[in-house]
């Protein structure tokens, strides 16, 4: 813990300087969105003061040096990831796009009549809605992998569900809702032994811990830049080369051809086949800028220091009477789901509110995970790397007030 | 240590929470309509009991917040003896309240209702005191067996 920069992490986001009812602002709710630090910010300033211009298009300077920005980043995210090519790195708006762009073009050319989806009983909406839509368009099945009262998948009945009809196992890597971190490695392991690729949704696990999709050797890894200290609107969609060659492009447009006719189109080469359209660069220069911020700091100092964090607030939340923790899985993410026994939700998140705590009261868009635990709704605080245990202190001892007043 | 929240949280929305009034399942209701937030998992039944265009009885089952609980306690309190206009008229002067011009509001006749009054300045829970308003409304117009505040 002492060696975590703390003071100097916090210094570089402004927001934390704001006041939310004249209290200072305690922002727990990183799972929905993540705060900018100045760096990040600065980058898109600077970018559309000095170097801003469309890519892939002129030969003048300016889109020479925003394509230089634009590719730059792509390649830093290769890094980041340990992809094996950049031509694996699609750019699209977030995790929802990536996971529909795969429904939809690699769901509609393999998945057909009577072929089933696999996923799990914790995925957030847009891991279980877009398969929903391509299973109405095609006749495929989608299975869902039940989940224990821990929200762990329970493995043995995953594995059971994957059969000669499986062609697709999408799950997600760390759940928004429980905190879960599900067993990946071995999720992937079972799926290669039929041949069945594999997408994880790498929303919430991508700010919190490292990833190589060459260790995991997953197919399909889709997540967000606005959870990763990056801009809103920007995301990636990493997949195999050899898989993205075969999928047909997801929307058709400029930048994705590379000649057409009346008569014909002749599609451009990965990654430029899947991003139709002038793409959001300033928001990937900032993404480039969040990678690097990131870096610097190291993804397994961030998540030591936020188990730390996590295991602090469990223990805190633990001595609360009338207090029950939603997701309680062994390998979980900083996330604290809750629920009090006299006190709902959204009456939680609007007095916390009022001490300048911002948490999410809500479904968190897991309304089946709701249902599975019986609760219309829970409480969830969600940390990030700048957080604190005083920060946790404080919001605890708001819960222990706020569960008086309402007594 | 709450204090900022005494205009939204009065005593009486406690009191409602704790012990909502009419909280029963009602066997021979005329009208059953199921009202529905999504964006929070609020959901109520609501029932009433009718002697032509009166509302002789009205209760209600169902999990909220507290300021939802205390609204659909308080509008099956006032609502009862009341007709299908008279209710009609208490949803819009309660919808004035929570979300129109301050001047608009008739004091009198929202009586007991203006403990509600303090979700105006917090917009994302006007949604909870009203779905008890548009489940009536629903209910009354008796067009459907359920509806959503989305």
């Amino acid at each position: 813990m002492t060696t975590f920069p703390i003071e100097k992490i916090r210094a570089d986001f402004p927001i934390l300087n704001e006041k939310i009812r004249n209290k200072p602002l305690i922002y727990l709710d990183n799972a929905a969105t993540c705060q900018k630090p100045l760096v990040v910010i600065d980058s898109i300033s600077n970018f559309y003061k000095h170097e801003y211009a469309n890519v892939h298009r002129g030969v003048h300077t300016l889109s020479v040096k925003a394509t230089d920005r634009y590719e730059g980043a792509r390649e830093k995210l290769k890094t980041f990831i340990n992809a094996s090519s950049t031509k694996e790195i699609i750019f699209v708006k977030g995790t929802t796009e990536a996971i529909n762009l795969v429904a939809q073009t690699f769901g509609k050319t393999n998945i057909k009549q009577g072929d089933e989806i696999l996923i799990t009983a914790m995925e957030h909406h847009s891991n279980i809605v877009p398969w929903q839509m391509l299973c109405k368009d095609t006749g495929a099945i989608l299975k869902v992998a039940p989940i224990n009262l821990q929200g762990e998948l329970i493995f043995d009945e995953f594995e059971k569900l994957i059969s000669d009809k499986t062609k697709l196992v999408s799950v997600v890597h760390m759940s928004n809702a429980l905190g879960t971190i599900n067993p990946v490695k071995k999720i992937i392991a079972a799926a290669k032994a039929k041949n069945i690729p594999v997408l994880l949704d790498g929303a919430q696990a991508i700010p919190h811990m490292s990833v190589d999709v060459q260790a995991l050797d997953c197919d399909f890894y889709a997540f967000s830049g606005h959870k990763m200290y990056a801009p809103t609107g920007i995301g990636v969609l990493y997949g195999k080369q050899a898989l993205l060659e075969a999928m047909p492009p997801y929307q058709g447009g400029g930048d994705m051809i590379r000649k057409v006719t009346f008569e014909e189109t002749e599609y451009n080469a990965l990654p430029y086949k899947f991003e139709a359209g002038t793409p959001s660069i300033a928001d990937v220069v900032g993404l480039g800028t969040a990678i690097d911020y990131l870096t610097e700091i190291g993804m397994d100092n961030i998540a030591n220091y936020e188990a730390e964090l996590l295991d602090y607030a469990t223990k805190k939340a633990k001595q609360i009477e009338g207090l029950r923790i939603i997701g309680e899985a062994k390998d979980k993410g900083a996330i604290l789901s809750f629920v009090l026994d006299k006190v709902h939700p959204h009456d939680i998140g609007t007095m916390l509110d009022s001490l300048g705590i911002a948490i999410r009261a809500g479904h968190h868009c897991a309304m089946p995970v709701m249902d599975f635990f019986e609760v219309p709704a829970t409480a969830r605080a969600s940390f990030a790397m700048y957080n604190t245990r005083q920060e946790i202190d404080v919001l605890m001892n708001g819960i222990e007030q706020l569960i008086e007043v309402f007594g | 240590m709450f204090d900022d929240l005494r205009d939204l949280y009065q005593e009486v929305i406690f009191d409602h929470n704790r012990n909502p009034r009419n909280f029963r399942v009602m066997e021979d209701a005329d009208r059953q309509v199921e009202g529905f937030n999504p964006l929070c998992g609020d959901r109520l039944t609501l029932f009433l009991k009718m002697d032509g265009d009166q509302i002789v009885d009205a209760s209600f089952q169902g999990s909220g917040c507290a300021i939802s609980t205390a609204s659909v306690s308080l509008m099956t309190e006032i609502v009862k003896g009341k007709t299908e206009e008279q209710a009609e008229a208490l949803f819009k002067q309660f919808h004035e309240m929570t979300t129109g011009k301050e001047e608009n509001i008739d004091l009198e006749a929202i009586g007991k209702l203006a403990v509600l009054a303090g979700v105006r300045e917090y917009p994302a829970r006007v949604k909870c005191a009203t779905l008890a308003w548009h489940t009536l409304d629903a209910a009354l117009k008796n067009e459907e067996s359920s509806i959503s505040t989305e």
